[in-house]
C-alpha cells in the first residue's frame, strides 16, 4: 500500500494547523486563566485578611495584657500610698514589711520600693540595692511625679546601672509631698511581650514616643524610626485602645514587613508586632506556587491536546483534500480520454471511407485482371501480387480504425458485466503495433473461465492500458517482453502486467502512485496516469501493487474484487 | 447467381460507383444512389430487393432512410454498410428492421454471400406471403354471421 504523500507538509496545511492550534488554545486557555485569575484573588484576598485579622487579634489582645499589668501596678502602688501614713513607711524596716507582703500577695514583680520627700530625697528604702539617700530632684520621673501626682516611668538604667522602670504615686501629709515609688521587675515585664512570636521573624516589642525600645527585643532589630513616629502620630489609636493599626512596608533591608501597632500607657508607649511579610504569607506563596504549577501542567496537557487534536484534524483534511484532488484529476483525465476518443473516433471514420475506396478500386482492378487483354500481360501476376498486397494492407488499416473506434466508444463510467480476459486481449491487440516498434514482444497468459467483473469498462481499460504503455516505456530502449497474467485468487481477479525493463528504485516506489509524481523526460509523463490508475481501482474496491527490482523489471498486480450478489444487485 | 435487385446508397460517390462496376460485372442487378432522400425516391418507382445502406450521410441518415425503406417496402432487406464502428447504431438498425450490418473497407464476396442470404430471406418471406394469400382466397367467404351449409332450395 503507497504511503500517505507528505502534501501535509505543506505551508498550506502548516498555517491551517497553527490556527487550529491557538484556537483550541485561545478557547482553552482564557476560561481557565480568566476563572483561576479570580479564584486566585478572591483566595489571596480573604487569606490576607485572615492573616492581618490574625496579628491584629495578637496586638490587641497583648496590649490589653500588658496595658492592664502596668495599671494594676500602678493602683497596687496607689493604693498602698494612700492606706498607709507617711511615718509608717519613713522607716526603711517598715517599708521593707510592706514590699515584703506585696512580694508575697503579687509575687516578686517588685524590685524595690523607696520614698521620697519633696527635695528629692529618699528618705526610706526597701530592696536589694543600697539606695536610701539616694537623691532624685533631677530624674525626669520624679518632675513629672512632682507635677503631676503619679507617673509610670519608661524604661532606664537609672543609678542601679540595670533597666527598669518606676511606679512613683504623690501624696501628701501636714501639707508636706511625699512620694511612693516602687520599681517593676524588668524581666518580669519584658517576659510579657518577649512571649508574643509568631514563627521565626514574628517578635514584639515596646517602644516609647523616641523610638526607644521599653523592651528587649527577641531578635536584634533596628526600629523603623519613621514609620513608629508616623504610628505614633495616629491620634485614633490612643482614644480607641481596642484599636490596632496596621502597616505592610518594606523596612530599611529591604524586606517586606508586616506592622500591628496600638498604644500602651494611654498613648505613650507603643506595642509593635512585626512580621517579615513572606514569612506571614508563606502558605499563600505555597499555594501560588502549587496553583501556577497545576496551571503550567494545564497549560502544557492543553497544549499537547491542542497539537494532537489538531493535527489529527489536519490530517483527515488533508487526506480530505488529496482525494478530492485525485478524483478531479482523474474527471479531467476522463474528460481529456473522452475529447481524444471522439477525436480518434472522427479520424478512423474519415480513414476508414478512402481505404474503403482504395481497396474496392483494388478490387476492381482485380476483377479487371481476370479479362483476357490482361491475361496477355507479363507483369500480371506481379499486378495481381500487388493489388492482393493493397487489400491485405486495407484490411490491416481496417483492423486498426475499427480496434480504436472500439476503444473510443467506451469512455463511459457505467459499469457493465465484464470478462476481462477479453478486454485484455483487445488491449494487447491495439497495443501490439506500439511494441513491435519497441522491440517489446507481449505475452498473455489468460485463465479460462475468470467470473464477470462488474465495472466501468472504460476505467478498466485505462488502468490496464496505463499499465502496458508504461511497461513498454520502461523498455523502450533496449525492448523486452511484457506479460500479462490474469488468474483469480478467492474472491479477487488478478490481472498481472509485468516487464523486463529497467525497474523503479526503491525510493521511487514509495511514491509512485502520488500524482504528479514521475520519472519520464518532461513532456512525456504527466505524472497522473499512475495516481489515476491507482485512484480507479481503489474506488472499484480493489487495489494495485508494485514490486519492482533495478534492471530487471517491475511488476504490477491489480485485484478486482468478484461482484457478490448483493453488489451486483445493488449496482 | 439468382436474378435479384440490389440499391446501393452511399454518400461517398467513388466507392458507389466502383462497387457498382464491380456488382454489374458479376451479373448483378445493381444501381446506386447517392443520398437517404434519393434512396426512398427509386423505391418509390422501383421494385428493389435488397438495399445496402451507408449508415453515415449527410440530410436523411441511415437509420432515418431504413425506416422510411421499410414503410414504402417492408419485404425489401436492407444490409447496413458503414465505416463507423459504433454497436449502438448497429443495435438500433437491427431493431429497425435491418437483415445485417457490414464495416467498410468490405470484402466483395462476404457481401455478395450477405447478399444471397439477405435475397434468400426475402424469398421465403414472400413466399409465405404469397401462400397466406392462397390460403384466404380458396377460405369461404362469409358474408353474413350465418353459414349457409348445403342447398337452401
Amino acid at each position: 500500500m503507497t504511503p500517505l504523500p507528505l502534501f501535509e507538509q505543506t505551508a498550506y496545511y502548516k498555517a491551517l494547523m497553527r490556527k487550529m492550534v491557538a484556537a483550541i488554545m485561545t478557547v482553552s486557555f482564557i476560561p481557565v486563566f480568566l476563572v483561576s485569575s479570580a479564584i486566585f484573588y478572591q483566595f489571596r484576598l480573604s487569606y490576607k485578611e485572615k492573616i492581618y485579622a490574625q496579628f491584629m487579634d495578637t496586638v490587641q489582645k497583648h496590649s490589653m495584657n500588658i496595658d492592664r499589668f502596668i495599671t494594676s501596678k500602678f493602683q497596687e502602688i496607689q493604693y498602698l500610698s494612700r492606706s498607709i501614713a507617711m511615718q509608717d513607711i519613713t522607716q526603711d524596716i517598715s517599708l521593707r514589711r510592706q514590699l515584703v507582703l506585696m512580694q508575697k500577695v503579687y509575687g516578686p514583680v517588685l524590685v524595690d520600693m523607696g520614698v521620697i520627700d519633696d527635695q528629692g530625697l529618699q528618705i526610706a528604702y526597701a530592696g536589694p540595692y543600697a539606695l536610701t539617700g539616694a537623691r532624685y530632684t533631677d530624674a525626669g520621673w520624679f518632675r513629672k511625679v512632682m507635677a503631676d501626682a503619679s507617673d509610670i516611668s519608661d524604661v532606664f538604667l537609672g543609678l542601679r546601672g540595670s533597666p527598669h522602670f518606676i511606679v512613683a504615686v504623690r501624696n501628701s501629709q501636714e501639707g508636706r509631698p511625699w512620694t511612693l515609688r516602687a520599681t517593676i521587675d524588668f524581666n518580669a515585664f519584658n517576659a510579657l511581650v518577649e512571649g508574643i512570636r509568631g514563627g521565626k521573624t514574628g517578635i514584639a516589642f515596646i517602644v516609647n514616643r523616641d523610638v526607644e525600645f521599653q523592651t528587649r527585643p527577641a531578635v536584634n532589630i533596628v526600629p523603623d524610626k519613621r514609620l513608629i513616629q508616623s504610628l505614633f502620630q495616629k491620634k485614633t489609636l490612643s482614644k480607641k485602645p481596642d484599636n490596632v493599626h496596621l502597616v505592610e512596608t518594606v523596612d530599611v533591608s529591604g524586606v517586606k514587613v508586616i506592622y500591628a501597632a496600638s498604644f500602651l500607657k494611654n498613648g505613650e508607649w507603643l506595642l509593635v508586632y512585626r512580621q517579615n511579610a513572606a514569612e506571614a504569607f508563606s502558605k499563600l506563596n505555597q499555594m501560588q506556587v502549587l496553583s501556577i504549577l497545576i496551571f503550567i501542567l494545564g497549560g502544557v496537557g492543553i497544549v499537547i491536546m491542542a497539537y494532537l487534536i489538531s493535527g489529527r484534524m489536519v490530517h483527515r483534511i488533508a487526506v480530505s483534500d488529496h482525494e478530492k484532488e485525485i478524483l478531479n484529476q482523474q474527471v479531467i483525465e476522463t474528460g481529456r480520454l473522452a475529447s481524444i476518443g471522439e477525436l480518434a473516433a472522427g479520424i478512423a471514420h474519415e480513414i476508414n471511407n478512402p481505404v474503403a475506396i482504395m481497396v474496392e478500386e483494388a478490387g476492381w482492378i482485380q476483377d479487371l485482371l481476370d479479362e483476357e487483354d490482361f491475361r496477355q500481360s507479363e507483369n500480371l501476376e506481379e499486378f495481381r501480387r500487388a493489388v492482393a498486397q493493397i487489400k491485405t494492407q486495407g484490411a490491416r488499416c481496417k483492423d486498426i480504425t475499427h480496434k480504436l473506434l472500439s476503444f473510443a466508444r467506451k469512455t463511459d463510467p457505467r459499469q457493465q458485466n465484464v470478462q476481462i480476459n477479453d478486454l485484455v486481449s483487445e488491449l494487447v491487440a491495439l497495443s501490439d503495433q506500439r511494441a513491435r516498434r519497441s522491440m517489446v514482444v507481449i505475452h498473455a497468459e489468460l485463465m479460462e473461465n475468470l467470473p464477470l467483473l462488474r465495472l466501468s469498462v472504460s476505467e478498466l481499460q485505462q488502468v490496464i492500458l496505463n499499465l502496458i504503455n508504461n511497461a513498454i516505456d520502461a523498455m523502450e530502449r533496449k525492448g523486452g517482453e511484457l506479460f500479462i497474467y490474469t488468474r483469480q485468487e478467492e474472491r479477487w481477479v488478478v490481472i498481472e502486467v509485468s516487464d523486463t525493463g529497467c525497474g523503479i528504485p526503491e525510493d521511487n516506489l514509495q511514491r509512485i502512485f502520488d500524482p504528479f509524481f514521475t520519472t519520464k523526460p518532461v513532456g512525456k509523463g504527466t505524472g497522473l496516469g499512475l495516481a489515476i490508475c491507482y485512484g480507479i481501482v481503489r474506488k472499484m474496491g480493489g487495489d494495485i501493487r508494485v514490486r519492482s527490482t533495478l534492471n530487471v523489471g517491475t511488476v504490477f498486480t491489480v485485484y478486482l474484487p468478484i461482484a457478490t450478489p448483493d453488489r451486483y444487485e445493488a449496482s | 447467381m439468382d436474378e435479384f435487385n440490389v440499391l446501393f446508397v452511399d454518400d461517398e460517390v467513388d466507392f458507389l460507383e466502383t462497387l457498382l462496376k464491380r456488382m454489374k460485372k458479376r451479373q448483378l442487378n445493381a444501381s446506386g444512389v447517392n443520398s437517404g432522400e434519393a434512396a426512398v425516391a427509386y423505391l418509390q418507382d422501383h421494385a428493389v430487393d435488397i438495399v445496402v445502406l451507408d449508415v453515415r450521410m449527410p440530410g436523411m441518415d441511415g437509420i432515418e432512410t431504413l425506416k422510411n425503406i421499410k414503410k414504402i417496402s417492408p419485404l425489401t432487406e436492407v444490409v447496413m454498410l458503414t465505416g463507423h464502428a459504433c454497436l449502438e447504431i448497429a443495435r438500433e438498425g437491427m431493431e429497425a428492421g435491418a437483415f445485417d450490418y457490414l464495416m467498410k473497407p468490405i470484402n466483395i464476396d462476404e457481401l455478395l454471400y450477405k447478399l444471397q442470404d439477405a435475397y434468400q430471406k426475402k424469398s421465403i418471406q414472400q413466399e409465405k406471403i404469397q401462400r397466406l394469400e392462397e390460403v384466404m382466397t380458396a377460405r369461404p367467404s362469409i358474408t353474413s354471421n350465418t353459414i349457409t351449409v348445403g342447398s337452401s332450395s
